[in-house]
C-alpha cells in the first residue's frame, strides 16, 4: 500500500507537468466526461481513470474498497482482460475518492426477477438525486453493486487502453499487431513493452468503439483467480485503517455518550489527565477522546473520565422501543409495493393462518473495530481509514473540521470487515475533531470494541404480522404488515440532510419483490419513527424480511400438507424459471426426500435479493450437548459467474453471518444504552458450530447479480425451518438461542 | 521502567507500564501490526502469537508478564518466504477480508507443531476461540489439512 501516497496532494502539484489527464476513452456512460482524477508522478501515465502504467508495469485502480469481498481482484480481473496483462504483473490500488468512479448501478437498482420491476427502486432514487447536491458523488462500495457497475466500465478502459497502445506502436511494428503479456508485437515476432509505449499512446484520440471480447474468449474471467490481497493477507503485511502509522502520530481513542444521539452535561478528566502516557483529554461534544502514547492507555484513561451524559432521544428499554414499533401497525402504511388481488377476503373453503414475528436490532461486529487516522494542518485534512463512500466522507469531515471538501484527502487502506458499518462517517467526523484540535499531529483514534458494539448503525428491530389462507395444496392468500424504523430515510438524512418523502423499497425488500404467484399477495411497509441509528447491515431490509417472509411461507406449506421444498417450487415456477432451478439444484445437492430421521431436522428457504436468488438447505441434529448446524447447501444464480471461488466464499460467508445473527445475535437496551458490549455478549458461530458447506453457482438468470449480500437473507429462515422439523416448535422470534438449546 | 522483551528473535527495551498487554506493545511501540486487536478480552483469538512456542492471546499478557521469546505473525513467514501454513492460506485462498488471519494462523501453527494428523474435531478444538466474521471456516480447515499433509512429507 506504500504508493498510496503518491497521490496525496502534494504530489499532484508536483506531478502535473508531466501529466496526461483527462483521457476518457469513451469509459463513461453519462454524456460529459468526468475529470480523470489521476495525476500521476514523473514517468508515469495515465490513459484513464483506471489505469497507470509507468516503468514497473501497470497499475490498476479498482475505486471500490476491499472489505473482504475480494472486488479489487475482480475489478482487476476486468481491466486485465482486455489489456493482456499477466496476471502476476498486475499492481492494484484503490485510487483517490472521485466523482469520476460514480457507482452507476446504485442509481438503476438491480435487476428483479421480472424485468420492468426495477421501478420501485429507481423511481425512490431518481427522486433523492434530483436533489442531491453533485458534490456528495455515489463513490460507494455497497448493495452488492460494484461488479455490476464495474463489468462494462472496466473492461472499456483495458481494450481502449489496448487499442491506444497498438496504434502508438503501429509506427515502430509491421501489422498486424497483437498484444500478449503487457507488450504489443508485430506480425515479425518482434515486442514493445506497454512501459515504453505508454507516454505516446496517451497522446493519441482513444479509439471510439471499441469492441469487447466475447466470454468464449476469456482468458481471467469465468475463472477461479488468485486473489491480489491474499499473500498480504497471509502475512500480517496488509494494513488495514488500524495499522497506519505516522511520523509523530498520537494514540487516540473515544468514548461517546451511550444514549445514542444524547450530549454530555459536563464531564471530570482530572484522574485521566493524570494516568500513565496520557497526553490530554478533548471535549467532542458528545463526549471525549483522550490522545495518549499508546491505544491501551488511551482506553483506560477514557474509563475514568467523569462524565454526565445526557438522556437518549428513543424509548429507554427493549420493550419501549417495540411498543413504538408496534403502534406503526395501526397506522397508514407507507408503501404497499405489492398488492394484488384482495388480501382481506379468505376464499371459501380455505385455511387461514396468521402469526406475529419478530426480530431484534443487530451489530455489525467487523472483526476491525472502528477506527481512523487523521492530520489537520490548518487548510488541509487528510484520513486514512477504511470506508464505503470516501467522497461523502470528504464532505463530512471537511464541516467537522471546518474546512471545504477539496480541503480532504481520504485515504482507504484495507477493512477488516465491512457489512455495511463503514459506509457511515462517524469515524471520520470524530477523527476529524481530534485532529483539529492537535493541529499538525497525525492521530489514530482507535474505537474499543466496547464502544463499536455500543455505538453502532444497527439493524433495525422489526415486527411483521402475517396472515395467510391455502386451499388445495396451494397458498391462496399471502398478506405482510411489515413495521422497522426506515434505514433508508435515517441513512439519507445523515449524508444528505433530509430524507425522500414516498415508499421506501428497502424496507420491504426480500417480501414485496419475490418471485411467487400467489392470486391475493400484500406487503405493506409501515415505518417507525425512532431515534436509534439504524444503518446499512449485509442485505438490509432483505436481512429481517427474508424471514418473515420465508418463514410464513414454511407454515403456509405445512398449514397445505406439502413438502416445503416442492410447495416453494410449484408457486415460484412460473415466475421465475431460473429461482425454481435453483430449489432443483439444493434438492439435489442435498438429496432432499422430504423426510428426515429422527434427530435430524432440514429446512429450505430461497429470497431474491440484489439481483441474484439463492436457496439454502440447512441442516440441524441433536447431539449430547445439544443442536448442532451440520450441513448446508447452496445455490445461487448471478447471471455470469465472473469468479465462481470467490462468489461461492461470498455465499457462504454470507449465510454464515446470517446464521450468527439468527442463533446468537441481539442489541438491546435499557436505561437507553445497548447492553451488549464485546463478543461474549454478541457471539457468531466458530469454527466447530459452523456447518459444512456446499455451494453451487449458475447461470441461467438473464441479468448479472450481486454477491456480497444475497447469501444472508435465506439462511435465517432455512435454519428456523429446520429446528421446526427437528423439534416441531415454530420460531417467530430472533435470535434462536433463546428458544432452543445449542450446542457450544 | 523499561522491560526487555524478544520479538521474532530480537530484543526491544520498552519504557511503558508493566500492565500494558503485549498486543499493544507490539502494535504501538514496535510497529509489528500484524498482531490485531479484535476484542481485548480473550474472545476472537485476533490476537494470538506465540510465546515459547505456546499460542497466548495477546491481549491478556501484561508486559511485566511477558516471559520467554515471543514470535508474532512477521515472525513465521514472509511475502517472499512464506511458512508451510501461509502456503496453504494462499493455496486455499482462505481469506476474505484477512482481519483475522494472523490469529488463525498462529493458532494453527502451534496445533500442527504438537499434531501433524489432526482429525476434524481436534482442529475444531484447537480453532473454535479464533473468530472469523467473514465465515472462512470451510477454507481454514482446508488449509490446516493441507499444511499437515505437507508437514508429514506427504
Ligand atoms: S483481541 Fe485478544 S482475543 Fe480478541
Ligand atoms: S477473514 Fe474477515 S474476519 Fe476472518
Amino acid at each position: 500500500m506504500g504508493r498510496i501516497k503518491k497521490y496525496t496532494r502534494r504530489a499532484f502539484i508536483v506531478s502535473s507537468a508531466a501529466v496526461a489527464g483527462g483521457v476518457a476513452f469513451g469509459v463513461y456512460m453519462s454524456k460529459k466526461p468526468l475529470e480523470n482524477p489521476l495525476k500521476p508522478e514523473a514517468g508515469a501515465v495515465t490513459l484513464n481513470p483506471y489505469l497507470i502504467i509507468d516503468q514497473e508495469g501497470v497499475t490498476i485502480i479498482a475505486p471500490r474498497a476491499e472489505m473482504g469481498q475480494g472486488v479489487q481482484s475482480m475489478l482487476a480481473a476486468l481491466v486485465a482482460e482486455e489489456l493482456d496483462v499477466a496476471w502476476e504483473d498486475v499492481r492494484v490500488l484503490h485510487g483517490p475518492a472521485a466523482q469520476a468512479y460514480y457507482n452507476g448501478e446504485l442509481i438503476t437498482g438491480h435487476a428483479e426477477y421480472e424485468d420492468g420491476k426495477r421501478s420501485a427502486w429507481q423511481e425512490f432514487v431518481r427522486d433523492a438525486m434530483d436533489v442531491v447536491p453533485k458534490t456528495l458523488g455515489l463513490q460507494v462500495t455497497g448493495g452488492s453493486t460494484a461488479t455490476i457497475d464495474a463489468f462494462e466500465k472496466m473492461r472499456l478502459a483495458g481494450a481502449t487502453a489496448r487499442e491506444a497502445l497498438k496504434l502508438a506502436a503501429a509506427e515502430r511494428l509491421t501489422g498486424p499487431l497483437r498484444t500478449e503479456n503487457g507488450q504489443v508485437i508485430g506480425a515479425d515476432g518482434s515486442a514493445i513493452a506497454y512501459a515504453e509505449l505508454a507516454e505516446a499512446a496517451a497522446k493519441i484520440a482513444p479509439p471510439e468503439d471499441v469492441i469487447l471480447r466475447p466470454s468464449s474468449e476469456w482468458k481471467y474471467l469465468g475463472r477461479d483467480m488468485p486473489r491480489v490481497d491474499m499473500v498480504a493477507k497471509s502475512t500480517g503485511t496488509a494494513q488495514y485503517g488500524a495499522d497506519v502509522r505516522l511520523e509523530g502520530m498520537k494514540f487516540a481513542t473515544v468514548r461517546i455518550n451511550p444514549h445514542l444521539g444524547g450530549g454530555m452535561k459536563s464531564y471530570d478528566a482530572s484522574t485521566a489527565e493524570k494516568m500513565a502516557g496520557v497526553e490530554r483529554v478533548i471535549d467532542l461534544g458528545n463526549g471525549i477522546a483522550v490522545v495518549a502514547s499508546n491505544t491501551w492507555l488511551a482506553f483506560q484513561a477514557a474509563d475514568a473520565v467523569d462524565i454526565d451524559w445526557e438522556d437518549a432521544p428513543y424509548p429507554a428499554t427493549t420493550d419501549g422501543l417495540f411498543a413504538a414499533i408496534e403502534k406503526t401497525l395501526d397506522e397508514a402504511p407507507n408503501s404497499t409495493l405489492r398488492d394484488e388481488g384482495d388480501t382481506s377476503l379468505i376464499p371459501e373453503g380455505a385455511t387461514e393462518i396468521s402469526a406475529e414475528y419478530r426480530v431484534p436490532y443487530l451489530a455489525h461486529a467487523t472483526m476491525e473495530p472502528m477506527n481512523a487516522t487523521a492530520l489537520f494542518t490548518g487548510d488541509a485534512l487528510e484520513i486514512w481509514c477504511g470506508n464505503q463512500a470516501p467522497l461523502v466522507l470528504a464532505d463530512k469531515a471537511a464541516d467537522a473540521a471546518g474546512l471545504s471538501a477539496d480541503q480532504v484527502t481520504v485515504h482507504t487502506l484495507f477493512m477488516g470487515g465491512g457489512f455495511g458499518r463503514r459506509a457511515e462517517a462517524d469515524v471520520a467526523i470524530l477523527a476529524a475533531k481530534v485532529a483539529k484540535a492537535m493541529p499538525d499531529v497525525p492521530v489514530k483514534v482507535m474505537w474499543s470494541r466496547e464502544e463499536d458494539m455500543r455505538h453502532d448503525f444497527y439493524r433495525p428491530a422489526a415486527i411483521a404480522r402475517m396472515k395467510g389462507a391455502v386451499k388445495d395444496g396451494e397458498a391462496v392468500v399471502f398478506d405482510a404488515r411489515i413495521a422497522a424504523p426506515s434505514v433508508t430515510k435515517q441513512s439519507m438524512s445523515r449524508i444528505m440532510g433530509f430524507a425522500p418523502p414516498g415508499p421506501d423499497p428497502a424496507h420491504v425488500e426480500g417480501a414485496a419483490n419475490q418471485p411467487y404467484d400467489i392470486a391475493n399477495y400484500r406487503v405493506a411497509g409501515h415505518l417507525a419513527d425512532v431515534d436509534v441509528p439504524v444503518g446499512f447491515w449485509r442485505s438490509v431490509g432483505n436481512s429481517f424480511n427474508g424471514f418473515f417472509h420465508e418463514s410464513f411461507i414454511d407454515e403456509l406449506a405445512h398449514a397445505a400438507g406439502a413438502d416445503p421444498l416442492q410447495f416453494r417450487f410449484d408457486h415460484i415456477a412460473p415466475l421465475s424459471p431460473p429461482t425454481a432451478k435453483l430449489l432443483a439444484a439444493v434438492r439435489d445437492m442435498s438429496g432432499w426426500t422430504g423426510k428426515t430421521p429422527d434427530g435430524i431436522g432440514r429446512g429450505v428457504a430461497v429470497t431474491w435479493s440484489f439481483g441474484t436468488p439463492v436457496a439454502q438447505v440447512i441442516e440441524v441434529a441433536n447431539s449430547d450437548d445439544g443442536i448442532r448446524i451440520t450441513k448446508a447447501w447452496i445455490a445461487c444464480d448471478v447471471g455470469t459467474a465472473l469468479d465462481p471461488r470467490n462468489i461461492r466464499a461470498q455465499m457462504e460467508g454470507g449465510m454464515i453471518y446470517g446464521l450468527s445473527a439468527a442463533m446468537h445475535g441481539e442489541i438491546t437496551f435499557a436505561n437507553g444504552e445497548v447492553e451488549q458490549e464485546n463478543f461474549p455478549d454478541y457471539d457468531a458461530l466458530r469454527m466447530g458450530t459452523a456447518p459444512v458447506t456446499e455451494v453451487q453457482v449458475l447461470e441461467n438468470n438473464p441479468h448479472m447479480g450481486g454477491v456480497g449480500e444475497p447469501g444472508t437473507p435465506p439462511s435465517m429462515p432455512a435454519l428456523a425451518n429446520a429446528l421446526f422439523d427437528l423439534t416441531g416448535k415454530r420460531a417467530r422470534e430472533l435470535p434462536l438461542s433463546k428458544l432452543f438449546d445449542f450446542a457450544g | 521502567m523499561a522491560y526487555s522483551v524478544i520479538v521474532n528473535g530480537q530484543r526491544f527495551d520498552v519504557d511503558l507500564p508493566g500492565d500494558v498487554p503485549l498486543l499493544w506493545v507490539l502494535r504501538d511501540e514496535l510497529g509489528l501490526s500484524g498482531t490485531k486487536y479484535g476484542c481485548g478480552v480473550s474472545a476472537c483469538g485476533a490476537c494470538t502469537v506465540h510465546m515459547d512456542g505456546e499460542a497466548v492471546r495477546s491481549c491478556q499478557v501484561a508486559l511485566e508478564d511477558v516471559a520467554g521469546e515471543v514470535t508474532t505473525i512477521e515472525g513465521i513467514g514472509t511475502p517472499d518466504a512464506l511458512d508451510v501454513l501461509q502456503k496453504a492460506w494462499v493455496a486455499h485462498q482462505v481469506a476474505q477480508c484477512g482481519y483475522c488471519q494472523s490469529g488463525q494462523i498462529m493458532q494453527a501453527a502451534v496445533l500442527l507443531a504438537a499434531n501433524n494428523a489432526p482429525s476434524d474435531a481436534e482442529i475444531d478444538e484447537a480453532m473454535s476461540g479464533n473468530l472469523c466474521r467473514c465465515g472462512t471456516y470451510g477454507r481454514i480447515r482446508a488449509a490446516i489439512k493441507t499444511a499437515a499433509s505437507e508437514m508429514r512429507g506427504e
